[in-house]
């Protein structure tokens, strides 16, 4: 369990088991989409389920990190947050941070997540199990992977 | 019918691996039941009063012979040598062991079946009409269309987690056999202008708060059935309630936002997910068709020698007419009297196996009325099929009459209910075929659910029954007036419950009214939408 208070809007870069970028974290805190709205200096903004997506894309531009919330792994409502900023072409980070699972991972990477900072680590093994889980995808997601469909009619 | 390909086969042996490794870390502890408990879900685990049910998937209710052997064979290596077909087309057993669990999945995927996402708050099996390529009346087959939807909804990223269950319905036909408007997205294939495309009907639902969806869209070109549904998915992702498990499905928001607020959402969205180039090739669409194509059928006699009346009679009420003039659908009755609606035994499952074969290309269909049919059937071969049905037990000449109750599986084995069910109906059968009547009442559709959550479709029963808790006592309340077809409507509460003897009785009174004020040809639905209700409630509470 990683007990970091000292950031308490967000995850810090130590939190994060798993991050699938080349670049450095940002180091600064998150902050609230309603504060990001208003304080245009930030660079990273943390995301509720409740959030408005939508509001964050015309300034995705001077974003580096979102943080995606999830408080309880039910609440499928990040998966749609991330493809929503991906779509509207988003390239800094995307962070799951919360009640973040091994059964999610794959999914989530999918959608567009690409670093995890979930509550309580996970089995090293187990995830990586998980990130490799899928040979194919009937859909197209947030990485350039072709879908079935496109592999049959190639 | 459909064929996995390489890649199909690929997918559905890694849930099993998946869904394995899931129960070796619960077993092991690495799970708790609440993070385990949505992965069994949507492997159709589902915990009930004695034991673990497990739900496998019929894609739009189409099996092989040789798949309804292998569900037969299931009933005896991990049930108890039976098996109940549901009214979303799929099959349920009831006393499964979760350690028993992976390789039952196992032994599906060797017939390219499943379990996947059959219950969870996911996309759920899609349904269809159960007389799909067969049926005089539909404009094109609907199933490639619900398997081209399976495959983008199964394992789909972003909705695994939605706020609720998600359920599909497609047809193709003006007659609604699938109660399509009663579903989260009901589609129907039109054509328009020469081109073929996809009206869309969001916001359905039985459960606690019944709804017939409101058509939002009256045509969506082929090649954007899928962008069209992934917006209406996302919007619902996005905005459907989360804080209410009873307000969370999708038409709670389509009633609280406004289906045209809704729809503006979905169109916008929509706009911008065709830009992002999601759609499967239309090419895949056409190879899902090269599956669905006729079989050879051949011409034969158009008629046949009725002169043995119980023959004559199942002919009459069981057989549906086909696209080709030398066949016919034949439907097998699951409801003998007295029985237990949509349960089959393993032996009756072989049987039912072996006449497809034989009969019906190799082909049978699970119906949402919990019956079987073999949809294309030589006339000619009619009275042989029928020896053998009646024989086995399977002949009961009762399709859409009282007799051919949907009932829910209720307090004998639900958690959630109120009452029983099964006895209901095992009694109402009785009942009417002791007295005669149920032969003189001709269409009437009835339906019984153990609690408010509806699984019996009592909403949509022209004569509708939901067990109640009255003061720890099961009782029963009588609904008139609903129907799941093209004409959709929902059913009214008659007055106060009965008890379970107040019920029965309280349908053969229903029933009596009916006879006595029937105008010639008059359904039981008819007479009800033509008098009311006040002549029902007299004979009932007067
Ligand atoms: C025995 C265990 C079962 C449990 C605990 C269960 C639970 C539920 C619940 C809670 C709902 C209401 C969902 C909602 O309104 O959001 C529901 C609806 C439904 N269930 Fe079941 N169910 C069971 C078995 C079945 C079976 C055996 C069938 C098929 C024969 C079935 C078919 C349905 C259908 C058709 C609905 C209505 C869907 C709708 O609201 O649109 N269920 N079930
Ligand atoms: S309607 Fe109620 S009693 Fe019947 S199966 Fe559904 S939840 Fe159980």
């Amino acid at each position: 369990m990683v007990d970091s208070h000292s950031n308490p809007l967000g995850s810090s870069p130590d939190e994060v088991q798993f991050r699938f970028r080349d670049d450095d974290p940002v180091d600064h805190a998150q902050v609230t989409v309603d504060a990001f709205l208003e304080q245009s200096n930030s660079s990273a903004v943390r995301l509720e389920p409740g959030d408005d997506t939508q509001a964050l894309i015309p300034h995705l531009e001077r974003i580096a990190l979102v943080e995606v919330n999830f408080p309880s792994f039910g609440d499928g409502r990040g998966y749609s947050s991330a493809r929503t900023l991906r779509e509207a072409g988003y390239t800094g980070e995307l962070r799951a941070v919360g009640d973040v699972l091994i059964d999610q991972l794959s999914n989530m990477r999918r959608c567009g997540f690409d670093s995890f900072a979930p509550e309580i680590r996970l089995d090293e093994a187990d995830a990586q199990a998980a990130f490799d889980r899928w040979p194919q995808h009937y859909q197209a997601g947030a990485d350039t992977r072709r879908t079935i469909a496109q592999l049959r009619h190639e | 019918m459909y064929k996995y390909d390489s890649y199909d086969q690929q997918m559905v042996d890694a849930r099993v691996d998946e869904f394995r490794d899931q129960v070796e870390r619960r077993l092991a502890g690495k799970l708790t039941e609440d993070q385990f408990k949505p992965l069994r879900l949507m492997n159709g685990l589902y915990l009930q009063l004695h034991a673990y049910m497990l739900r496998v998937a019929v894609p739009y209710g189409t099996l092989s012979g040789a798949q309804m052997h292998i569900l037969a064979d299931i009933a005896d290596k991990y049930d108890r040598g039976y098996g109940h077909f549901t009214t979303r087309q799929n099959i349920q057993y009831n006393w499964i062991k979760l350690e028993d669990a992976p390789d039952l999945m196992a032994d599906l995927a060797a017939v390219e079946m499943h379990a996947i996402q059959t219950s969870g708050n996911c996309i759920r099996n899609i349904s269809s009409d159960h007389f799909a390529g067969a049926a005089a009346d539909e404009l094109v087959d609907p199933r490639p269309y619900a398997e081209l939807l399976r495959q983008w909804s199964s394992f789909h990223p972003e909705f695994m987690y939605l706020p609720r269950k998600f359920k599909i319905a497609v047809i193709a036909s003006d007659t609604d056999r699938a109660a399509m408007r009663l579903h989260d997205i009901g589609i129907q294939i039109v054509e328009q202008n020469g081109e073929l495309g996809a009206a869309f009907y969001v916001g359905g639902g039985m459960g606690r708060t019944p709804m017939i969806a409101p058509r939002i869209r009256d045509f969506v070109p082929l090649d954007q059935l899928v962008t069209y549904s992934e917006a209406c998915l996302r919007v619902y992702n996005r905005h459907g309630r989360r804080d209410n498990k009873y307000k969370a499905r999708i038409k709670i928001l389509v009633h609280e936002m406004g289906a045209e607020e809704y729809t503006r959402q979905v169109e916008e969205e929509f706009a911008h997910l065709l830009d992002e180039g999601i759609e499967p090739p239309l090419a895949e669409l056409e190879r899902i068709k090269t599956y669905f194509e006729d079989p050879a059928f051949e011409a034969g006699a158009k008629s046949i020698d009725r002169s043995d009346p119980d023959f004559a009679l199942w002919v009459e009420r069981n057989t549906v007419r086909h696209k080709h003039d030398s066949y016919v659908s034949a439907v097998i009755s699951l409801k003998p009297v007295g029985g237990i609606p949509g349960d089959a035994t393993s032996a009756q499952m072989h049987l039912m196996a072996d006449l497809a074969a034989q009969y019906s290309f190799d082909e049978c269909r699970v119906m949402h009325t919990q019956n079987i049919v073999l949809p294309h059937v030589k006339i000619a071969d009619l009275h042989t099929l029928w020896t053998a049905l009646h024989e086995a037990g399977l002949g009961e000449p009762n399709l859409d009459q009282v007799g051919d109750i949907i009932a829910c599986p209720g307090l004998d084995y639900c958690s959630l209910a109120n009452a029983r069910s099964i006895p209901i109906s095992q009694q109402i059968s009785e009942r009417f075929a002791a007295n005669g009547k149920g032969d003189t009442l001709g269409e009437l559709k009835l339906k019984i659910s153990g609690c408010i959550n509806a699984c019996g479709h009592h909403h949509a029963g022209h004569i509708g029954i939901l067990g109640v808790d009255k003061k720890g006592v099961e009782n029963y309340q009588l609904l008139l007036g609903g129907s799941e077809a093209e004409d959709a409507s929902l059913a009214k509460i008659t007055g106060p419950g009965f008890n379970e003897a107040g019920i029965v009785d309280a349908v053969e009174t229903t029933a009596d009214v009916y006879l006595r004020e029937r105008e010639d040809g008059e359904r039981f639905l008819d007479t009800y939408r033509r008098i009311g209700m006040a002549p029902f409630k007299e004979a009932l509470y007067g």
